[in-house]
């Protein structure tokens, strides 16, 4: 950094904004992963207090652990997610590489037509959804939760890649035509990794929607087999006691998941940034 | 075997028309060069030439075979672009290596060429680096490394040295001069620069809004100019163009390059004042504001002392002076 923008002032300033953000970001799921190790009474008593030996408990990891099948609704958000992030990044990629690269008729009126889903909420068509599903047999699988969260990520997928795609140097895409690569080959191994930055932000951007909702498993897959994990947390929400230790529990180890995958995909965010690019 | 012929190519984007209809035979181990100025055509026609863009109408043939539907892999072509397009994930080596690879080329000979062709560029010592650990020069030679290994019928490139600085780009195109006169391939190049195009070429393709204004060779177009466009563009600094009806001549506009005046302290045909002296060692030009012909731009060979403010007379050489009609066409 220059001397000229480093001001002593301006630095505490910054990172007092900066600070008190982080802080206000973090405090909820601090008291969240706090409040887990607490016993029952420990949360009601004192729930801005860390864990003291005398109100640290595992109650709620053993109820967690314990009753439900945590562990298979842990691998159906997984495999929910993974997969259609999988879908998002590939489909809305491809349609991304197509409207950028290639000239054809109603190529504007495609782009504007994928790109509509971003203003339209995707669960105002919820009961042709279910309607669709129980007709194809698909309600109750994990399949249609995919199949869901595939066609809620593409619009953003496909316009903020199609962005970028536009900005992948046409002189490389050429000179793999006359190498003789193929256009799926100067699309997987030319121009993806060129837009590994963008897939990342791409990625996080779908990830932690589909991760965190309730609305679809609960319409389109509420069985104990297809279960989520933001579904089965509802387990111990009761109409009359609600066992906030297990809920609490659930949610601190919902994080862990889509923290990891997140870790992931931000190195891939830095590496991007700071790799050899065409010139 | 690499001799081009291109007939009656149009291409238009859209409504607008960027190829008005291009004719021209290149021979066999010719160099042409494709000159023009911005947005004229050149690097289009090029990728017309590559497959890379699909001609609205037109045909080209690459030895005297039709190529209009031949994907650019199989068109017998190699490209360099300006701005290098290396594989950045792939090693020097492996960039040459991937076109051949794809065309099912064994991997013997592929080792050979790659071999001959980092030889000649002097590309040893860089095999096993990445793009990204390569200066522009070294990157713009493994670029027409990658050209050369393919051992292609026709090279095409568009303003291959643009990017580089000016020393390196005098080496360069030493370089490609040499590759040239090596291989005795069929070239064709684009570029803008003036220089380049002169040293260059064997024949030099003047292009001008999608047309084709003259071809010719180097001394060709600078001795006889067609129009008063190729006239302009050819030679640096560039024509003196002064209206005819001021010097009484019948032509519209009469051209006299900077080096075709001599000037004179005391008599001359147009009497002027320096407006401004460049010093180039070499040469010197000198601007002048001349009462009958207007700002004139005058080269002179070796050192000229001349002010500023101070009056001097122009002669223009009587057999270099052009005359151009209404039409922009030279009169004889
Ligand atoms: N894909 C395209 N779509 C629409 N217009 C295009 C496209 N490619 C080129 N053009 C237009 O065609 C004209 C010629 O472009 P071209 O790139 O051939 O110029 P050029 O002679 O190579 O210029 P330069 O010397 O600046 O490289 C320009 O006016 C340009 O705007
Ligand atoms: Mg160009």
């Amino acid at each position: 950094m220059s001397t000229a923008t480093r001001s002593l002032p301006r630095t505490i300033g910054a990172h007092a904004i900066l600070i008190t953000y982080t802080v206000i970001a973090l405090f909820p799921v601090i008291l969240v992963v706090m409040n887990s190790f607490k016993s029952r009474a420990g949360i009601f008593g004192a729930p801005l207090t860390p864990p003291t030996p005398k109100t640290f408990d595992l109650i709620g990891y053993a109820t967690v652990f314990g009753q439900g099948d945590f562990f298979h609704y842990f691998q159906n958000s997984l495999v929910v997610t993974v997969a259609s992030l999988f879908f998002v990044l590939l489909f809305g990629a491809m349609a991304a590489f197509a409207l950028s690269e290639y000239r054809f008729r109603g190529n504007t009126l495609m782009g504007l037509y994928l790109a509509l889903g971003i203003m339209i909420p995707i669960r105002l068509g919820t009961v042709a959804i279910l309607q669709l599903m129980v007709a194809s047999g698909l309600v109750n699988t994990l399949t249609a939760l995919i199949l869901v969260y595939t066609a809620q990520g593409l619009p953003l997928a496909i316009f903020i890649l199609s962005e970028f795609m536009k900005q992948v140097s046409n002189d490389l895409k050429n000179a793999g035509r006359i190498d003789g690569l193929s256009e799926y080959t100067i699309f997987f191994r030319l121009v993806l990794p060129l837009v590994r930055p963008a897939m990342a932000t791409v990625a996080v951007f779908t990830m932690i929607p589909i991760w965190n909702d309730l609305w679809f498993p609960l319409i389109l897959a509420p069985s104990e087999e297809t279960k989520t994990v933001t579904l089965g947390a509802q387990l111990f929400l009761g109409q009359f006691v609600t066992n906030w230790n297990a809920i609490l529990a659930a949610l601190s180890l919902a994080i862990l998941p889509v923290l990891i995958l997140y870790v992931i995909f931000s190195r891939q965010l830095i590496r991007g940034i700071t790799s050899g690019a065409v010139k | 075997m690499g001799s081009l012929k291109i007939e009656n190519v149009k291409k238009a984007f859209g409504p607008v028309e960027v190829l008005k209809g291009i004719d021209l035979q290149v021979n066999d181990g010719e160099f042409v060069v494709f000159v023009g100025p911005s947005g004229c055509g050149k690097s289009t026609l090029l990728r017309v030439i590559a497959g890379l863009e699909d001609s609205t109408s037109g045909r080209v043939l690459i030895d005297g075979a039709d190529v209009s539907v031949t994907p650019p892999a199989k068109r017998g072509i190699a490209m360099v672009f300006q701005t290098y397009a290396l594989y950045p994930h792939l090693t020097v080596k492996n960039n040459m290596a991937l076109g051949l690879k794809q065309a099912g080329t064994p991997a013997a000979e592929i080792e050979r060429r790659i071999k001959i062709a980092s030889a000649m560029l002097s590309l040893e010592p860089y095999l096993e680096r990445r793009p990204a650990e390569l200066s522009g020069g070294q990157r713009q030679r493994v670029a027409i490394g990658r050209a050369v290994v393919r051992e292609p019928k026709l090279f095409l490139f568009d303003e291959p040295l643009s990017n580089l600085d000016a020393a390196l780009r005098v080496n360069t195109r030493l370089e490609i001069a040499q590759l040239h006169r090596r291989l005795k391939a069929t070239m064709i190049y684009v570029t803008h620069d003036q220089v380049e195009a002169m040293t260059l070429a064997d024949k030099i393709v003047v292009l001008n809004a999608g047309r084709i204004e003259q071809i010719g060779s180097p001394m060709e177009l600078y001795n006889a100019p067609a129009n008063e466009f190729v006239a302009g563009f050819i030679g640096s600094p560039k024509m003196n163009f002064i209206d005819g009806a001021r010097l009484g001549e019948t032509a519209k506009t009469i051209g006299v390059r900077p080096e075709h005046l001599t000037v004179d302290a005391n008599s001359g045909a147009w009497k002027g004042t320096v407006v401004h002296a460049e010093h180039l060692g070499a040469d010197t030009n000198l601007y002048l504001d001349c009462e009958k012909a207007g700002l004139i731009t005058v080269r002179i060979f070796g050192v000229y002392n001349a002010e500023p403010g101070a009056t001097l007379y122009a002669t223009p050489d009587a057999a270099k002076t052009y005359r151009f009609g209404a039409d922009g066409k030279v009169l004889r």
